[in-house]
């Protein structure tokens, strides 16, 4: 339907979904032949993806796993170990295998999907929360308030991820090891944050630019209507499907991140159970006994894969340009 | 042109102060003492204490410090390490093999990505489109350690097609898998971008035009379509040159390369605040400078826009 | 639907007077259907025209009357999918194009039937000089050098009357104004000297004092170098100076065929009527505009019978059930209506 010859062919006006048409009207009756919105439309195409099917599934089972670990691995104990076991291969006790300390690598692949998930989504909320709230802000506002913000958003653009990551973690997780569980899950929480904001900041912007001028919010404007009204009832609306597009990659992203700085030696440590410290310390063994490594890493990707895989599958069911 | 010119660099400025600054700060003034495990398990030797302190002016606050080093920085004064080491030379052995490594990586990035983008954006929806889809998913989701620490295994240990490691040589043909691993994320978007390019472009009207000039396909496709959809791609690639440059961390570390980013990690994990800032400020420079370059770049591509 | 009827009459049709197949191009029976996720639209249902070196035919239609549609399987840049030929032939000096090797269709591009698009800006490739897009078919056509080439798009340049071309040629489209962007694109498709050239609605994009330049310097040409012409277009009063004869489209087929004083003077389907009349003039000031009520026909579900039916002020119960072949009336002109031979006849 993207051509223009047959889109003015088969096609009687006003039957096209419309960015603008969908969420901001989606409340009111309307009049036309097909009264479908740019949602009900996404969601339309998407029913009908494996991919979509098969990714949010996994998510679901991934989300279970982080909420009651003793659901999929009763009994298991991922923490203490018996050295009798060190090494063990995969048998019907223990499916996954033992590691060196012959703890139970099946439990802890399992309870291991808390500390990535929770990290991770803490993280998207955090970096949609502020990135939002920052572009909202100096996207609607413009002049000298989002050149300042833009500047700071550079300022932290400027650095490298990873190498930005290392930098924090490594100042404030100091010298001690005996940092809580929680404060080091909060350190690496908050230096996802700090450095991905600016990311989310750059989207919202620009899509509240370039919403701020359409027809619609001008007439709300031009009706009365104050900045909280418009940026909650119009602007948010319409700038929710791409922030909800790239949140949902980010989990992903992210979780690959936590494991990456666990892997470094600079993330989560044990004794937290998680994907990136199971890798890295399986490393060394992985002559010897590769499921040590294989297995985290396994879940780690299919993780990786079933956010990236929902998100690409909403951004496709929502760029009717796709269609 | 000019103007413009002299404004993005001016813009540059505080965005370089910033970055630099936020990683002094992080590495010399939020640790309370400069120098707690500077020095290995010991506490430092005094004489090194009062000779850093002179030199880093450690005794007045975090500012007049970051303006002192940034002086000297101007100066081409890198400073030292603890051992006495020039971090200049640090930099400039290592820069070079982070620099070759980004290169092979780019050229990787350039032909797969290219190759594939283009040949799927011809061509959608067949077995090739799919598979190349499939694969862009995978290497965008994977993270960078778990490439190439597999590819490591897989070829280096268990089928021993590669040498594990890196020589300190650095031959280009020990290049090509750690190339491939730094640059695996990008060489799928590269390849989705170029796609959805030569996709969008493909329908466009002076293809059309194109055609109907009796132009021979390759050059319809080769020279008219190629060269608008290459504008979003070669972009991509010039801002990727300016990241992975900092993002080789992870990749050096796997294959022991001696270079930029090995460096700054163990600068990083041994307290060398001084060879971090350093090496930072060179990357960070490196970045912000390869984004302005993209961006006169896109206007050399792309007669339509004119910077005023 | 069989409506086979319109094939038959080619060979007998309006100005088939005597030259059997010393035809330039004739399209014949020519049928499109754009197949898309939502169904099948039959966008062209046997459509059969034909031009001839030295004139011009004026092909007239609303948008989405598939008029453009033709031009594109003509030129051989129908996008497939969604479009799809099903049926008919479309021949160049006799020969069918639509059975032509990839090769064979390439060398009759630009040589043989050139095309001016609608758009000059988007069908010029913004990234690319319009001297470069011009010199281009002389190398890569001809195989001149590079020095040649450009002399002899500057001159085409000229051609077009662009002051100041030699200048000119290294411009990029977007430094063109619309009137000069769409002479470059004229000279651009007369580079290699084309038997016949396809006009897909020159001017609609054009404020109206440049349309009418572009119009005259189009048929200057097109006198000049006695090529066949079909110009597509909406727009009755851009035909009237120009055309020799006129086909009107209406839902993929053609309507009416006829010579435009016979056409303008005494139209023999009430659709041309109804455009005729839908001409604002000068002497009904005042008056309310005429115009055609309702839309087109929806190309997925045509109506049986006449396409026009619904829309038509003369239908009777036959036109809801057959569909009316394009027969001749009177002298060198056709109509696809019941009641031709009585809007024909009518004093």
């Amino acid at each position: 339907m993207s051509d223009p010859s047959t889109a003015s062919i088969v096609s009687t006006p006003g039957a096209h979904p419309t960015d603008s048409a969908a969420p901001a009207t989606a409340g009111q009756p309307q009049s036309n032949e097909k009264p479908r919105g740019l949602l009900a439309d996404a969601w339309r195409d998407l029913r009908r993806k494996p991919l979509f099917w098969i990714s949010a599934t996994l998510i679901v089972l991934f989300l279970l796993m982080a909420a009651f670990p003793a659901l999929f691995a009763p009994g298991g104990d991922p923490e203490t170990g018996a050295l009798s076991r060190s090494l063990n291969k995969p048998s019907a006790e223990g499916w996954f295998g033992y590691d060196v300390q012959g703890r139970d690598v099946y439990a802890r692949v399992i309870y291991g999907a808390r500390a990535s998930i929770q990290v991770a989504v803490l993280s998207v909320l955090g970096t949609l929360l502020i990135g939002g709230t920052m572009g909202i802000i100096s996207g609607y506002r413009g002049g000298w308030v989002d050149a300042l913000l833009s500047r700071i958003a550079d300022v932290f653009f400027g650095l490298p991820f990873v190498l930005g990551a290392i930098v924090i973690l490594t100042t404030f997780n100091g010298s001690g090891s005996g940092n809580s569980k929680n404060k080091i899950m909060g350190l690496v929480t908050a230096s996802l944050i700090v450095l991905s904001w600016p990311v989310v900041m750059r989207l919202m912007r620009s899509s509240v630019l370039s919403t701020k001028e359409a027809d619609y919010i001008v007439a709300a404007r031009a009706l009365g209507a104050g900045t909280g009204r418009i940026i909650l009832k119009h602007l948010l609306p319409n700038c929710l499907a791409p922030l909800l597009v790239y949140g949902t990659i980010m989990v992903g992203s992210f979780i690959g991140a936590e494991a990456t700085l666990s892997f470094l030696g600079v993330g989560l440590k044990s004794p937290v159970v998680s994907w990136g410290i199971m890798i890295s310390d399986g490393q060394q063994f992985v002559r010897v006994a590769p499921g040590l490594v294989f297995f985290p890493a396994a879940f780690l990707v299919t993780a990786v894969l079933s956010f990236v895989m929902l998100g690409e599958a909403v951004r496709e069911a929502l760029d009717p340009k796709l269609r | 042109m000019g103007r413009y010119l002299l404004r993005r660099l001016l813009q540059l400025v505080p965005v370089f102060i910033g970055t630099t600054f936020l990683i002094y700060w992080l590495v010399w003034a939020v640790p309370g003492d400069p120098f707690a495990g500077k020095c290995g398990e010991r506490r430092c030797p005094d004489q090194y204490i009062a000779f850093m302190t002179e030199k880093y002016h450690l005794d007045q606050n975090v500012f007049v410090q970051y303006f002192t080093y940034m002086k000297n920085l101007l100066q081409g004064d890198f400073g030292q390490t603890f051992s006495q080491r020039e971090i200049s030379d640090i930099i400039l052995t290592s820069y070079p093999n982070t620099l070759k490594l980004a290169v092979v990586a780019l050229a990787i990035e350039a032909v797969i990505g290219l190759g594939a983008g283009v040949l799927t954006g011809l061509r959608r929806n067949g077995f090739l489109d799919n598979l190349v889809l499939v694969s862009t998913l995978f290497l965008i989701a994977l993270p960078v350690f778990v490439v190439g620490f597999v590819l490591q295994w897989l070829l280096g240990v268990q089928w021993g097609i590669i040498k594990p490691t890196v020589s300190s040589e650095m031959r280009w043909s020990e290049l090509i898998v750690p190339g491939f691993v730094l640059g695996s994320a990008s060489v799928a978007y590269i390849a989705r971008v170029a796609r959805t390019s030569i996709a969008e472009n493909r329908r466009a009207d002076y293809v059309r035009t194109a055609i109907a000039k009796g132009l021979p396909m390759r050059r319809v496709v080769g020279v008219h379509l190629l060269r608008n959809s290459l504008i979003p791609v070669v972009t991509l690639l010039g801002t990727d040159l300016g990241a992975l440059m900092g993002g080789a961390i992870v990749t050096e570390g796997i294959f022991s390369i001696n270079g930029i980013g090995r460096q700054v990690f163990r600068a990083i994990i041994t307290k060398e605040s001084a060879t971090v800032v350093g090496i930072v400020v060179v990357l960070v420079l490196v970045y912000l400078l390869m984004n302005l370059l993209v961006d006169l770049l896109y206007a050399a591509l792309d007669p339509r826009i004119r910077y005023e | 639907m069989s409506d086979i009827l319109v094939s038959e009459q080619s060979a007998s049709g309006p100005g088939g007077s005597g030259r059997p197949s010393g035809r330039l191009l004739e399209v014949d029976d020519l049928r499109v259907e754009f197949r898309t996720r939502d169904g099948v639209a039959k966008v062209i249902n046997g459509v059969t025209y034909h031009v001839d070196a030295g004139e011009t035919l004026a092909v007239l239609g609303e948008s989405g009357s598939g008029k453009s549609v033709t031009a594109q399987t003509i030129m051989g840049i129908l996008d497939t999918p969604p479009g799809f030929v099903t049926g008919g032939q479309v021949r160049f000096h006799g020969k069918d194009m639509l059975r032509m090797s990839d090769e064979e269709r390439r060398r009759i591009r630009g040589e043989g039937i050139a095309m001016i698009f609608q758009d000059a800006l988007s069908a010029l490739n913004p990234v690319f000089t319009v001297g470069f897009q011009i010199a281009e078919q002389f190398r890569v056509r001809r195989g001149m050098g590079r020095a040649e080439a450009k002399k002899r798009a500057i001159d085409m340049l000229d051609q077009v009357k662009i002051p100041n071309a030699k200048g000119r040629f290294n411009n990029y489209p977007h430094q063109f104004s619309g009137g000069m962007r769409q002479r470059a694109m004229i000279a651009m498709s007369l580079a290699l000297d084309p038997e016949v050239l396809i006009a897909d609605e020159p001017t609609t994009a054009l404020d109206v004092t440049v349309q009418a330049q572009i119009m005259d310097l189009l048929a200057e040409l097109q006198r000049e170098r006695q090529m066949g012409m079909i110009l597509i277009t909406h727009d009755l009063g851009v035909v009237a100076d120009v055309a020799d004869r006129i086909a009107v489209m209406y839902a993929g087929r053609i309507v009416e065929e006829a010579d435009v004083y016979d056409l303008y003077a005494k139209p023999a389907h009430p659709y041309t009527m109804g455009l005729i009349e839908s001409i604002p003039r000068l002497d009904e000031k005042g008056q309310q505009l005429r115009t055609i009520k309702g839309l087109p026909p929806n190309l997925m579900n045509i109506p049986p019978g006449c396409p026009f039916n619904p829309r038509c002020p003369m239908a009777q119960p036959v036109c809801r059930e057959t569909i009316p072949p394009l027969l001749q009336v009177g002298n060198a002109r056709a109509s696809a209506c019941h009641f031709a031979e009585e809007l024909v006849n009518r004093v």
